[in-house]
């Protein structure tokens, strides 16, 4: 990521909004977008970019692999068992000789998909009832922060796996939506604490007084102020969810037979992982590499849509942080509304409440 | 400051209670441990189901099962399983080894994260730091079993390589070991290294990651520069100026850094067959037993809230604003 930033203009400056104007001078004579700004700045970080040409072909490969597979993943070959990779088994057969190949490509299908359902539906959440919580404050803050509060107590691995001979048996969409009730908690503490100083902007102010619902209000005004930061946390909530489907399937508290996910493949896989590694190395493999690339994509949106972020910026980064920014950070302590400062676009972006380095 | 660390104790205690009386509810609806017993062939007679279900007290409703419950648990009697076993009788021994795995596990992860996170800001965009970046990004993306397998796998190459077994991978101990203390503290150790590393790899790539970001704003801040235009040596400003303030954010992530690592502890535990709690929830759900897994989560809640308490005390230690 290389905006152009100058050396003076360092951190604990509040004003290091500069980002915009900045990168708009990169090119004059022409005028530049905030739509093509963010492009631009997303296709400089290289990382990224092969996270999301790796997401492309993974699906791709996931879901079009079938088409043209030599086997089906139900399919036995009887003339192989447990056969290493080689011939038209590309990645080896099971005990009773299915195809690995084929059976990968199922339960990439189904990670993938419930990574990206959860994911979108878990933000969705957030930013729900981090609004609610931040625009109305009071009664109905203590009480939703208070749930949260709650949930993060309670892992949601715990609960999911409690839960689990519930929906044994049913529709994997059922795991989707457990899934999603459980990982909105760290993102709805941050919209939170982004409605808080979203609601005494003008424009929100001005949408009050003209008498507007609160309910259009948040879904018109505040929610779509925090794009930026949505669009982030929905990736990597992304990731976060493969991870939390395939540890649950891992244990058989997930995706059931006869449906298989990354996780159950991983599950039977590890059983015989010293003598035929092949059953679980490439599932293991592609899960690694689907986290690994949603964790660059995320990465790269960040820098690109919220350059400002980070304060402290002392030469041309090109990638910062991990899969979870320090910006994003949860504030567990009463003290630490900090962590949530609003980082909106950069040229609007208001005065910097955050009084950690200031 | 104490008022303010007594009542977020109180506010973590009800939260303790809240969260154990959900899972309790939770497990109960969804349970059926008598399940085990009707398929059993023969069917038992009908008057030995009767009685299990009067014993499990399954007709009362859940609150009332609750409550004698959470009672019991005050005296220190945490109920019996479905197959009649008393549960105290066998926590003692899984929160030793839970607590054996999370507290190595929590003290290498955050103090070698902080290492790593704090040097990689310092030499930011040198080799280290890519590496770091790297590795924890891969680390990060790699989930707790994967790491554990491959790890087992990397110790049986090891083994294999030496020719005697150096590392063990089941068990937290030799079942027919004998010899003196010290060589059972090293018997041990030696089934400790590798699902303390499975643990702990998570925590440092998770703590370094933040750790890094927050020492570069400090980095860059006003006041390290004043530090040392005062005259201080760049390493003095950067440990008594700098990493105080950048340990502040850390101090409100460790709360959280520990669901992260009850979760991984389940695997962990699984994987390296240590029969701890996390080990416990597994085949208290496979056993559709409530009270297990009524305790697993008032043990999880109860370590989230030292923990979460511990941060509070860390964040009043570190920054002085909210002592006032």
């Amino acid at each position: 990521m290389s905006v152009t930033l100058k050396d003076t203009d360092s951190a604990g400056t509040s004003g290091a909004a500069a980002g915009g104007p900045v990168d708009a001078a990169v090119e004059p004579g022409r005028t530049l977008t905030r739509g093509r700004l963010v492009l631009r700045r997303f296709l400089r970080n290289r990382l990224a970019l092969v996270g999301m040409v790796a997401i492309a072909s993974l699906y791709a490969m996931a879901f079009l692999s079938p088409l043209f597979a030599p086997w089906d993943h139900q399919q036995q070959d009887y003339t192989a068992f447990l056969r290493p990779p080689g011939g038209n088994h590309w990645f080896g057969t099971t005990q009773i000789g299915e195809d690995v190949f084929a059976q990968t490509m199922r339960g990439l299908q189904k990670s993938l998909t419930i990574g990206l359902l959860v994911g979108v539906i878990s933000t969705a959440l957030a930013s729900l009832v981090g609004a609610t919580a931040g625009y109305f404050g009071g009664w109905v803050d203590r009480i939703l922060m208070w749930l949260v509060d709650l949930l993060l107590v309670l892992p949601s691995f715990l609960i999911i796996s409690i839960a689990s001979p519930a929906f044994r048996g049913k529709s994997w969409l059922l795991f989707v939506v457990l899934l999603a009730l459980f990982g909105w908690m760290i993102t709805a503490r941050i919209v939170r604490g982004m409605t808080m100083t979203l609601k005494e902007r003008e424009f929100v102010k001005a949408a009050r007084f003209m008498g507007q619902s609160p309910l259009r209000i948040i879904l018109r005004h505040i929610v779509p102020n925090m794009a930026s930061l949505l669009i982030i946390d929905a990736t990597v909530n992304v990731g976060a969810a493969v991870l939390a489907e395939t540890g649950l399937s891992y244990f058989g508290f997930g995706v059931q037979p006869p449906d298989v996910s990354l996780g159950t493949l991983i599950a039977t896989g590890t059983r015989a992982a010293f003598t035929f590694p092949w059953m679980f190395l490439f599932a293991g493999g592609f899960l690694v590499l689907t986290v690994l690339s949603v964790n660059w994509v995320g990465d790269g949106l960040r820098d690109a849509l919220d350059p400002t972020s980070t304060r402290a910026r002392r030469r041309e980064p090109r990638r910062r942080r991990a899969g979870a920014t320090a910006s994003a950070a949860p504030s567990a302590a009463p003290a630490t509304t900090s962590s949530a400062k609003p980082s909106t676009t950069p040229s609007d972006r208001p005065q910097s409440t955050d009084g950690s380095a200031g | 400051m104490a008022g303010f660390l007594l009542r977020r104790l109180a506010n973590y205690v009800v939260l303790c209670l809240v969260a154990t009386f959900l899972a309790f509810t939770l497990a109960s609806l969804t349970f059926d441990p008598l399940a085990k017993l009707n398929e059993r062939n023969p069917p038992p007679p009908a008057s030995t189901i009767e009685a299990k279900r009067r014993d499990l007290r399954l007709d009362e409703p859940v609150p009332q099962r609750f409550v004698i419950w959470m009672s019991g648990v005050v005296r220190g009697d945490f109920g019996s399983t479905v197959t009649d076993q008393p549960i105290s009788a066998e926590l003692g021994r899984r929160v030793g080894v839970s607590l054996r795995l999370f507290l190595l596990g929590t003290i290498l992860g955050v103090s070698l994260g902080v290492v790593v996170g704090v040097v990689s800001a310092v030499r930011q965009y040198r080799f280290s730091d890519y590496f770091a970046t790297l590795f924890s990004f891969l680390v990060l993306s790699t989930p707790v079993f994967l790491v554990g397998t491959l790890l087992k796998f990397g110790a049986l190459r090891l083994n294999e390589t030496v020719g005697v077994t150096v590392l063990y991978f089941t068990g937290e101990t030799d079942p027919s070991f004998q010899g003196g203390w010290i060589a059972a503290l090293l018997d041990r150790l030696r089934h400790l290294v590798l699902p303390t590393l499975a643990i702990a790899l998570h925590q440092i790539a998770y703590y370094s990651r933040y750790q890094r970001s927050a020492m570069l704003d400090v980095l860059g801040s006003d006041f390290l520069r004043t530090a040392q235009a005062k005259g201080l040596t760049r390493r003095k400003a950067l440990f008594k100026h700098g990493l105080r303030t950048a340990l502040i954010p850390m101090a409100t992530l460790f709360a959280f850094g520990f669901g992260l690592l009850v979760t991984g502890g389940v695997f962990t535990e699984r994987i390296f067959s240590w029969f701890g709690m996390g080990d416990w929830l597994v085949y208290g759900v496979e056993q559709q037993d409530t009270n297990i897994v009524a305790t697993v989560t008032l043990f999880v809640a109860v370590l989230v809230l030292v923990s979460g308490w511990l941060s509070d005390v860390l964040y009043a230690a570190l920054d002085p604003r909210v002592r006032v």
